[in-house]
């Protein structure tokens, strides 16, 4: 075996620059989220057919030669058909057309009333965090108080109070809705006010509006969106059971509730006027939720179980 | 004594936290002062105060009570606008690098931030500074639009120094800058502070529990014991001829690389654990745990005394 020498070594340079080298593409937070959001087929499913649902409500109303409210008694309990593909109801109206029509009543809610608490949710909660001590007491004992509230009392008394319609559903849901958001936003502040980035940032000078809008409130965006994508399916699904109950849209506007109601009698002989709302309802609600998961799991990976 | 002039005067700060019906005393009446240029080390166990210490002293925290002086101006009363603008003059450094850099902003923007408040520099002129003040710490300026999350404990903890930096300040409060960083590193960031000590005649507060770290960075040593603070000596003399009994424990505690002495010193092992801060023990703090402790001890507190030149004690052994 050959003897090795001293001459056989001879120190190599090592270059720091190079042995600090990043070679991994660089990631954001949303595009790390992006790719293992990718990576659930049931979230990516869901997402495609939330997005289908989205532009079918736009478009189908807009291109279809029937509408939601042409009565034809003549036509009236009709089987589904090339005419009408989910058939008719008890006044002849087509019962595909109509579910569109309640498609949009149901995103509207559900989107206006996602939208409504997080603006007073985050607002609310972004406060009582960030301020803390006694303003986060008075706040949140206020948000607990609302919170206590039966909210199907706070629904007949507005319904009472306001014309039943989208809008009184939209105020109902939201007067208590955004209790929620705000507890999240709050726990989030509390939690991030006290990082060492905050001080950080305090101690190069930033003032309270930096500090929330910089540090705070984008290290709180994932929770708040799972939050958002997690409030959509349950006001669909608060509008559908108020309008089923007779408390939300009237007649004849179409309402994924309302055509459940009058479907329900009919259910024996025309079991088509309660099955294509109710199956829209389920399959909806369950698309956002199940959305609404595969996203936290994305934002959070910590959080899957 | 060296005849630098004094940059920071630290008067009877106090810190105090109420938790629930209780105060939790973290800092108690402690003074000091820094010269221009030096480091000041302050050592002490968890919990006794020191990082409140360095938080109180930068106004991060609100101060109960006493005075901090920035070249012979009083930093308490400013308002807000004063204050950002002393702010340019007096940095931190963080513990951990994990959670001193905000997760979802680049690099660029982090250390872009303090150019953006105090309107230093916008533009190309901006992105110009932050690659200067990356080059400055050794890390490569192509990496300013990269996130925190890809760079390695020493990289961050260097991104923080850059950010410090990038104000221009004269004082630095390091809190504990090397504890959460693997042997090897720790010497690489404590080299640099150095390094950039002597480019930028920057002054040091350097709070550690790294005795040894502590000797070799600082000028002067403070000790802390529950919210007291009980020795303040030049690094040498301090380790040299440690006068108050906590200190002598502490320094024995430090390891000696030499088998044959290691196995032979004699070690003081204190006894129990530290009070808490809640309820600390009347007149010497240290005294329910210090093996001289005499009556006098707990009747009253002992005085803050110049011992010896330049060599400060709080012990009734030198009262």
């Amino acid at each position: 075996m050959q003897q090795l020498t001293k001459e056989h070594f001879e120190p190599i340079s090592v270059d720091l620059r190079q042995a600090e080298a990043i070679k991994r593409p660089s990631l954001s937070f949303w595009s790390d989220v992006w790719r293992r959001l990718k990576m659930n087929k049931v979230a990516m499913a869901s997402m495609i057919f939330i997005v289908a649902l989205l532009v079918c409500a736009i478009v189908i109303p807009l291109v279809t030669h029937n509408d939601y409210f042409t009565t034809d008694l003549a036509g009236k309990n009709k089987k589904p058909s090339a005419e009408h593909w989910f058939g008719t109801d008890d006044l002849g109206r087509d019962v595909f057309v109509r579910i569109w029509y309640g498609a949009r009543i149901s995103l509207e809610v559900g989107l206006a009333a996602a939208f409504i608490d997080l603006i007073i949710g985050v607002i609310w909660g972004g406060i009582a965090g960030f301020y803390g001590g006694r303003v986060d007491e008075i706040m949140m004992r206020i948000a607990d108080i609302l919170f206590a509230i039966p909210y199907l009392l706070v629904v007949i008394l507005l319904m009472v109070v306001l014309e039943p319609g989208v809008g009184t559903i939209i105020i109902a849901l939201t007067i208590t809705g955004w209790i929620g958001m705000a507890r999240i936003v709050r726990g989030q502040m509390l939690q991030l006010k006290n990082q060492e980035f905050v001080l950080a940032a305090r101690s190069l000078g930033a003032d309270s509006n930096r500090l929330i809008f910089k540090h705070l409130i984008p290290n709180a965006l994932g929770p708040i969106i799972v939050t958002l994508s997690l409030t959509v399916p349950s006001a669909i699904f608060a509008e559908s059971f108020l309008s089923f109950i007779g408390l939300g849209v009237a007649a004849p506007i179409a309402s994924w509730g309302t055509m459940s109601n009058e479907g329900l009698p009919a259910m024996k002989y025309y079991p088509w006027r309660l099955m294509f709302p109710a199956v829209f309802i389920s399959v909806t609600i369950l698309a956002f939720n199940l959305f609404g998961d595969g996203l936290r799991d994305a934002v959070d990976p910590r959080l899957r179980k | 004594m060296d005849n630098r002039d004094t940059l920071i005067e630290v008067r009877n700060l106090k810190k105090f936290f109420s938790i629930g019906d209780n105060t939790l005393k973290a800092v108690n009446d402690i003074s000091f002062e820094i010269k221009r240029g030096e480091t000041l080390g302050v050592v002490g166990e968890s919990g006794c105060g020191k990082s409140t210490a360095g938080r109180t002293l930068l106004r991060l925290y609100d101060a109960t009570g006493g005075d901090v002086l920035f070249e012979g101006k009083s930093i308490m009363n400013l308002n807000n606008q004063e204050m950002k603008a002393m702010r340019r003059n007096m940095q931190m450094i963080f513990q951990d690098p994990y959670a001193s850099l905000n997760p979802r902003m680049t690099v660029g923007d982090i250390i872009g931030e303090a150019l953006d408040i105090h309107g230093l520099a916008t533009g190309q002129k901006r992105k110009e500074r932050i690659q200067e003040l990356l080059s400055l710490v050794s890390l490569n300026p192509e990496h300013m639009n990269r996130f925190p999350h890809e760079f390695s404990g020493g990289q961050r903890q260097r991104i923080g120094i850059a950010r410090a930096l990038a104000v221009e300040p004269k004082f630095i409060v390091c809190d504990e800058p090397i504890s959460a960083l693997d042997v090897s590193v720790q010497a690489q960031v404590v080299n640099l502070l150095e390094q950039l000590q002597e480019k930028m005649g920057l002054t040091y507060m350097f709070i550690a529990h790294d005795l040894s770290m502590v000797k070799y960075i600082s000028d002067r040593v403070a000790v802390m014991y529950l919210g007291k603070m009980v020795e303040l000596a030049e690094s040498d003399a301090l380790y040299e001829k440690p006068l108050h009994p906590y200190t002598q424990a502490l320094l024995s505690a430090i390891p000696i690389p030499d088998p044959e002495v290691e196995r032979n010193r004699e070690r003081i092992v204190l006894q129990g654990d530290v009070p808490s801060p809640m309820n600390p023990p009347s007149g010497c703090h240290f005294r329910t745990r210090c093996p001289k402790a005499m009556p006098e001890c707990a009747a009253s507190a002992p005085v803050w005394k110049e011992v010896e030149p330049g060599h400060f004690a709080a012990c009734h052994l030198y009262n």
